[in-house]
């Protein structure tokens, strides 16, 4: 009997301690973040803010940014969401979260004190968080998410094997590219190289130059249905991918190459050109750097068309968003704001050679991060655009850019194959 | 004693016993009986991993049935395993043939024959990364392959290997062999050394020569043993993911697609979580498909 009483208990108590109080405001707050080059200045910082504040600020890093992507969704259903975290998913994903009451409506204090907080942050930066308004997903109206850094994705170029070739300056339009590529060719260096294995850059890449040859409105309407992807625009947007192919520019093994890889190649000078993000700046030479002494610059994708200027993909880089539910609500905000201004991301780029969120911290960033910073005037990103393709489609499409670098299918097929894609979808009434 | 203190304590035994078990049902239940049933639930609906499920009914299933990047995906799996099957299982076999002879530094062989599979996927797949590199650098080839190929006058065998849609699945299913012919390797090796060896000395006795000796003495001994290797590999074949990830990223267009690189794509790139349970349910089935006919064709071939 003894025995029984014994492991009841045990079973008992067990339950109980499941069965704990909600969560009570206090003095610590808990941030979870996916950034593995910017920990150590985060909890550097953290440290500053408890000696200035009594606030404790537990920073916890779950890489890299895929499993984090699925922490946060599992948290999100689980309800045992951080005070502050980040979503890295699409904006319609971020609006689901908006909508279940994960994430807190900023816009009050963005707005505090004459809108000091608000301007002083890039605008693209805080659009990729904000829902205007009429907003496609049914979000109230405001700023949810706060901005670390701003970074954007250009063509990287190498000056040394550039002059090496005897090229005397970077290409401006994509003819010149092209047989800026042909020299690079003819004395052994391979012109280009990216992390084309991963779809995301593949898609970046190509939009760059669909805003070019036919304009935003052209590219919505495509989205809403309204242009076919066997639009003469849309072909020509492929036949980019045919003529790097055709004319030897890209490095073999393109198409399954990962970005790090990709980095690894542009840093050991095994391709002249790349095309990848403003973090590759501390990727090669932040401190435990895979080249200190890489001279390189970043330039905007050279020009295919005069049609429409080409948009290059960009925004906010990471962004934080607080938990609406987290009884430390205030203490979360406060302390976003308090790593937005402009000591602290003076700090942040200094440290992690990231392009800073706050305007006036610019100053003093090294040459080929201030020619990234340049590029934000010109950037988008499909955060702010107001719809988005259906992933299904988006997934074929980039696929389909892969069948044609790899010389499957050509332009006009791939465009079909889109386009049938897209009708699928749109029978099911998913767009 | 009367029948209520007999029943009472027959009750307080089965108390107990069942609470000595709950704790482990209640994990079990928990941990696989929940999420199993609610990845089949979860199958019926249209849902993006957060925000409203709207009930589709057999909807995601019906796709499914009509989805050609699926059906492939598995055939893709299908191939991989069936190149594990043969090219593995009879590299080991021959391996652990070798060892069970008396050959000097067998146990260095032993040792080296299991360092693959004790290596992580993703260390495998970087280093074969490496090894397969298509690159070239100052008119030398980086990849240690191409450049023994062209070193040593097999200048027109020098490939993208992982690149083009001819060689890639081929490669992914070789370098899996190379990862897993280790397992295999160890438990033909332990089920070679329990045969009896007086069996092989009746054998030579009675004239049989090498040859035959394996053919009636070796296979039929080591059936049981090799239909245990064959149902780990096809079960461990038709589900690689990791090697393919670190191998190829997200894939050579759909070349390299494999059931579970289509449900993480699904979770991961199109947010389809309904959609990747009902593959998951499918590809559950397959498996306990194949599972249930490999146990009972072990089953017979021990009868035998």
């Amino acid at each position: 009997m003894c025995k029984l009483i014994t492991l009841s208990s045990c079973l008992i108590f067990i339950f109980l301690a499941g069965c704990s109080k909600p969560p009570q405001p206090s003095n610590k707050i808990i941030l979870w973040h996916w950034m593995t080059d910017r920990n150590d200045t985060f909890q550097k910082l953290a440290q500053q803010y408890q000696q200035q504040t009594g606030i404790e600020v537990t920073i916890q890093l779950f890489p890299p940014s895929d499993a984090y992507s699925q922490k946060i969704i599992a948290a999100a259903q689980a309800n045992v969401l951080p005070d502050i975290y980040g979503i890295l998913d699409k904006k319609s994903i971020v609006a689901e979260f908006i909508k279940a009451g994960l994430v807190a409506d900023l816009t009050d204090a963005m707005n505090a004190e004459g809108e000091k907080w608000k301007d002083s942050l890039f605008d693209k930066a805080l659009a990729d968080k904000s829902f205007g308004v009429g907003n496609i997903y049914g979000v109230k109206p405001g700023i949810y998410g706060v901005p670390i850094d701003v970074t954007n994705e250009q063509m990287l170029y190498n000056k040394k094997l550039l002059s090496k070739a005897g090229i005397k300056s970077p290409p401006k339009t994509f003819d010149e590219f092209i047989k800026d590529a042909q020299m690079l060719r003819r004395v052994g260096i391979v012109p280009f190289v990216s992390g084309w294995g991963e779809l995301w850059l593949l898609d970046c890449f190509a939009f760059n130059y669909a805003f070019n040859i036919m304009g935003p409105d052209k590219i919505f309407a495509t989205f809403r249905g309204q242009v076919k992807y066997t639009d003469p625009d849309w072909i020509k947007v492929f036949s980019i991918f045919a003529e790097l192919r055709d004319k030897g520019v890209l490095i073999d093994g393109i198409v399954t190459k990962g970005n790090k890889y990709a980095e690894q190649d542009f840093a050991l000078e095994r391709a002249a050109f790349g095309f990848d993000g403003s973090w590759c700046v501390n990727v090669f030479h932040g401190n435990q750097g895979m080249n200190p002494n890489l001279d390189f610059g970043a330039i905007p994708p050279p020009f295919i068309s005069n049609a429409y200027p080409l948009r290059i993909e960009g925004g906010a880089g990471s962004t934080f968003v607080v938990n609406a539910g987290s009884p430390n609500k205030d203490k979360a905000i406060a302390f976003l704001k308090w790593l937005t201004a402009q000591e602290q991301q003076v700090v942040l780029a200094r440290e992690t050679n990231n392009l800073p969120s706050n305007k006036q911290a610019l100053l003093g960033v090294s040459e080929v991060l201030e020619e990234f910073a340049t590029g934000m005037d010109q950037s988008t990103h499909p955060n702010i655009w107001p719809l988005n393709e259906d992933p299904t489609v988006s997934e074929a499409f980039d696929k389909g850019i892969q069948d044609i670098i790899i010389g499957e299918k050509t332009p006009q097929q791939v465009a079909q194959d889109v386009q049938k894609v897209k009708d699928l979808q749109s029978s099911k009434g998913k767009l | 004693m009367d029948r209520k203190t007999k029943d009472a304590s027959i009750f307080k035994d089965n108390l107990q016993n069942f609470l000595f078990v709950f704790p482990a049902l209640s994990i079990f239940c928990i941990f696989y009986i929940y999420p199993f049933y609610k990845m089949i639930n979860l199958s019926f609906y249209d849902w993006r991993g957060i925000g409203p499920m709207h009930w589709i009914g057999l909807s995601n299933y019906q796709e499914l049935m009509g989805d050609h990047l699926w059906w492939d995906s598995i055939g893709h799996a299908g191939y991989i395993t069936l190149i594990a099957l043969t090219f593995q299982n009879m590299l080991a076999f021959a391996l652990a043939l070798a060892c069970d002879r008396e050959i000097r530094m067998k146990r260095f062989y032993r040792l080296v024959f299991f360092i693959p599979p004790v290596l992580s996927e993703v260390v495998v797949g970087l280093i074969w990364n490496w090894i397969l590199n298509p690159e070239m650098q100052n008119g030398q080839h980086i990849g240690m392959l191409n450049h023994f190929l062209f070193t040593t006058g097999f200048p027109q065998l020098v490939h993208d290997w992982l690149g083009d849609p001819r060689t890639a699945l081929t490669t992914i299913a070789i370098v899996h062999s190379w990862k897993g012919f280790g397992w295999g390797f160890i438990m033909l090796l332990a089920g070679l050394q329990t045969i009896d060896k007086q069996l092989y000395e009746a054998a030579k006795v009675d004239g049989a020569g090498s040859w035959k000796t394996f053919m009636n003495v070796t296979m039929p001994m080591m059936l049981p043993v090799i239909l245990v290797v064959m149902i780990l590999t096809i079960l461990g074949s038709m589900q690689v993911f990791v090697l393919i990830i670190a191998m190829v990223n997200e894939g050579l267009v759909n070349h390299t697609d494999v059931p579970v690189t289509r449900i993480f794509s699904a979770m991961q790139n199109t947010n389809r979580f309904g959609y990747a349970c009902a593959e998951a349910v499918i590809f559950g089935t397959v498996l306990i498909g194949i599972s249930f006919i490999s146990k009972k064709l072990s089953d017979k071939a021990r009868q035998v």
